[in-house]
C-alpha cells in the first residue's frame, strides 16, 4: 500500500518538475520576443517603451545566464513570488490568483462530485433496463458532445435573457459586498446556479456512458454467470457488478480532471464569473504573461493535488491495493 | 470489405453518424460557393439583422454575414479535426507500438512521459504554448493540439500491442527472422486496423472540442474565422444579452452535431468490427 503511494508520488513530483520547466521554457524559447510584443503597446511613447523593456528584461531575469534563470525561477516559486500582474498593476499575481480560486472551486467541486454520482447512478440504471438504454444512450452521447461554453451560452440566454430568472454575469450583484448575510448568500447562489448547471450537465453524459458500458461488461463476466448459475438474486449480482465497475470510474475521475478544468475556464468566461478562467482570459487578452504563467502553475498544482486525492480514495476503495495484493494500477 | 459494407449499412448508429457527418462535410465544401459573400469578415450589411432572404443566418453586430462565417468556420473545424486528430493518432500509435513492442527501458521511459502528459491538463499546455505565439493559424493550432493529445492513445495502443505480441503468429514471424519493423507493420498493425480507425475518430472529435476551447478563451487563429471564434465574438459583443441568437446557436449546434455524429460512428464501427456487440 505504501509502495503504491510512493510510486504515485514519484510520478507527481516528476510531473510538477516537468510542468514548471515548461512554464519556464516556453516564454524563453518561443519564436519571437514576448517582451517586444509586450512593449509594442507603448510604441507611441518610445521613452517609456525603453524603460518598460529594461524593467521587463530585469523582471524576467533575462540578462542572467540560462542556468541561473532556471534556478531563480524555482526559488521564486517556492517563495510564492509569481511576479506582478501587468493587467492589474501593481497587484502581485499570487494575490490575484488567491482571490479567484474560491470562485472556481465553489463551482467546480460540487459540479464534479454531483455529476459523478448522478452520472454513475443513471448509467447503472440504463444498463439495467434495455428499453431505457436504447433511448438514453444517444442522449448521453449528445450531452457529452456539447462544448461547455455553448451550453453555458444557451442557459444564459434561456434563463437569463428570455425568462429573466437568473443573472448572467459576475458572482454577486454590483450593489453588494461579500458578507455572510442571508441576502448576500441568496444573491450569490442565484449567480452560481447557471455556471454550475452548465458544468454539471455536460459531465453527466460521460460518466453515464462509462458506467453503463462497465456494468454491461461486468454482468457478462464469469463471476456474474457463476452467481447466476448458483441462483443468486439479480440484485446481488448487480451489486457486485457495481462494486467492480466503480473502480475504473474513480480512475476516470482523475483522467477527466484536465478536461473538466478546461470546461470550467470556458464556462467562467461565458458568465464573467471571477474565477481562474476569467482571470486567465483577461491575462491572455491583455498579454499579461506573468498572470498566464501563474494560472498555468496553479491549474497544474490543483490537478496534481486532485489526482493524489483520487489515488488515496482508490486505495481505500480497492481492497487489493489496501491489503497490498497488487491491483491493476500498480 | 464486402462483409464490412453489409454490416455497416445494417447498423443504424453508423448510418446516422455518417449522414450527419457527410451533411456538414458537404456544407463545408460547397457552402462558400452558395453564400452571396466571399469574405467571412467583410462588413456586408446592416448590423444585427435576424435571418432573412439575403443573410440566411442573419448578421453580426458588425454586419458580417453569419452564414458565410459559419461555412468557413466549418472548414476550419474539419481541418483541425483531420490534422490535429490525425497527428495525435500517429504520435500515439508510434509511441504505443514502440513502447509495447520493445519493452524494457524504452517502454519505461516512454510510459513515464505518457503518464506525465496525461496528468497535465492538455488545455493548460495549449494555453501556455498558444499564448506566446504572436501569429497563429489553424495549421499551427492543429499541430499544438496534435502534440498534446496523444498520450491516452499511446497507452491504449501499448496495451493492445502487448496482448498481440505474445500471440502465436507473431512468434512464428520472429522465428522466421522477420525484422521488427516488418513484424509491427505486417503482423501486428493489420490486427489493430479497426482499433486505429476508432482511435482516429475519437481524436478527431477531441481535436475539434480542444480547438473550440482555445478559440473561445482568445487563443484561436489570429486570422480567418472558426466556429470557436464565432462563439467568442458573440459572447464578447454581448450577443447573449441582446438576444442575437442566430450568432451563437449555429456554431455551437454544428459542433455538438459533428462531435456526436463522430461518437455514433464510433460505436457503430465498434459493433461492425466486433461481432459480439452486434444487435440481434
Amino acid at each position: 500500500m505504501l509502495r503504491y503511494l510512493i510510486k504515485k508520488l514519484y510520478i507527481y513530483i516528476l510531473t510538477f518538475f516537468f510542468a514548471v520547466t515548461i512554464d519556464w521554457l516556453i516564454p524563453r524559447f518561443m519564436p519571437g520576443d514576448p517582451i517586444l510584443v509586450l512593449v509594442s503597446r507603448f510604441s507611441g511613447l518610445p521613452e517609456s517603451a525603453k524603460v518598460m523593456y529594461g524593467y521587463l528584461i530585469k523582471a524576467f531575469g533575462l540578462d542572467l545566464p540560462l542556468w541561473k534563470q532556471y534556478l531563480n525561477f524555482w526559488m521564486a516559486i517556492f517563495k510564492g513570488d509569481l511576479g506582478i500582474s501587468i493587467y492589474l498593476y501593481p497587484k502581485p499575481v499570487l494575490s490575484v490568483i488567491a482571490q479567484a480560486i474560491p470562485y472556481t472551486l465553489v463551482v467546480l467541486l460540487p459540479s464534479i462530485l454531483l455529476s459523478w454520482i448522478v452520472g454513475n447512478y443513471i448509467g447503472a440504471a440504463a444498463a439495467r433496463h434495455r428499453s431505457l438504454d436504447s433511448s438514453m444512450l444517444p442522449v448521453f452521447y449528445i450531452i457529452t458532445s456539447i462544448p461547455y461554453m455553448w451550453l453555458g451560452i444557451l442557459l444564459a440566454w434561456a434563463f437569463g435573457v428570455l425568462l429573466g430568472i437568473f443573472p448572467i454575469a459576475g458572482a454577486y450583484s454590483f450593489s453588494m459586498r461579500p458578507n455572510w448575510s442571508w441576502q448576500f448568500v441568496a444573491d450569490f447562489l442565484k449567480h452560481w446556479i447557471l455556471p454550475f448547471l452548465s458544468l454539471f450537465i455536460v459531465q453527466i453524459g460521460g460518466w453515464a456512458i462509462g458506467m453503463r458500458n462497465l456494468i454491461i461488461y461486468e454482468l457478462e463476466a464469469n463471476y456474474s454467470r457463476y452467481l447466476e448459475a448458483l441462483g443468486a438474486s439479480e440484485g446481488l449480482i448487480r451489486r457486485y457488478a457495481f462494486k467492480n465497475a466503480i473502480l475504473p470510474q474513480i480512475t476516470g475521475l482523475a483522467l477527466q480532471l484536465g478536461t473538466i478544468v478546461a470546461g470550467s475556464i470556458a464556462t467562467e468566461v461565458v458568465f464573467a464569473y471571477p474565477g481562474m478562467g476569467y482571470i486567465l482570459l483577461q491575462g491572455i487578452l491583455n498579454q499579461d504573461y506573468f498572470l498566464v504563467q501563474g494560472v498555468f502553475l496553479f491549474i497544474i498544482i490543483g490537478v496534481l493535488l486532485a489526482n493524489f486525492l483520487v489515488d488515496i480514495l482508490y486505495m481505500i476503495v480497492d481492497p487489493r491495493i489496501r491489503l497490498g495484493l497488487g491491483g491493476e494500477n500498480v | 470489405m464486402k462483409e464490412f459494407m453489409y454490416f455497416a449499412f445494417k447498423n443504424t448508429k453508423f448510418k446516422i453518424g455518417l449522414s450527419i457527418l457527410l451533411f456538414f462535410l458537404i456544407l463545408a465544401t460547397i457552402g462558400p460557393y452558395l453564400s452571396h459573400y466571399k469574405d467571412p469578415l467583410e462588413y456586408v450589411s446592416m448590423s444585427n439583422l435576424p435571418p432573412n432572404k439575403d443573410n440566411w443566418l442573419g448578421t453580426t453586430t458588425f454586419g458580417q454575414d453569419v452564414f458565410t462565417q459559419f461555412v468557413y468556420g466549418l472548414r476550419s473545424t474539419f481541418f483541425i479535426g483531420l490534422f490535429g486528430g490525425g497527428l495525435a493518432t500517429i504520435i500515439g500509435l508510434l509511441i504505443g507500438f514502440i513502447a509495447g513492442y520493445k519493452g524494457g527501458w524504452i517502454d519505461e521511459i516512454l510510459m513515464m512521459l505518457t503518464n506525465i502528459l496525461i496528468v497535465i491538463p492538455t488545455l493548460a499546455l495549449l494555453i501556455i504554448i498558444a499564448a506566446y505565439l504572436p501569429y497563429r493559424g489553424i495549421g499551427i493550432q492543429s499541430v499544438i493540439i496534435g502534440l498534446t493529445a496523444w498520450p491516452w492513445t499511446a497507452r491504449a495502443v501499448r496495451a493492445q500491442t502487448l496482448s498481440l505480441k505474445s500471440r502465436e503468429f507473431v512468434n512464428l514471424a520472429k522465428i522466421t527472422a522477420l525484422p521488427p519493423l516488418k513484424i509491427v507493420l505486417e503482423e501486428i498493425a493489420p490486427n489493430m486496423m479497426s482499433y486505429v480507425v476508432m482511435v482516429f475518430i475519437l481524436q478527431f472529435a477531441g481535436a475539434i472540442l480542444a480547438a473550440v476551447g482555445l478559440d473561445f478563451i482568445g487563443l484561436g487563429p489570429t486570422r480567418g474565422i472558426s466556429l470557436g471564434l464565432m462563439l467568442q465574438y458573440s459572447v464578447l459583443w454581448n450577443a447573449i444579452q441582446l438576444g442575437i441568437w442566430w450568432w451563437f446557436i449555429p456554431p455551437g449546434l454544428a459542433i455538438t452535431m459533428i462531435v456526436s455524429s463522430l461518437y455514433f460512428l464510433n460505436i457503430g464501427l465498434d459493433e461492425i468490427f466486433n461481432p459480439r456487440l452486434r444487435e440481434e
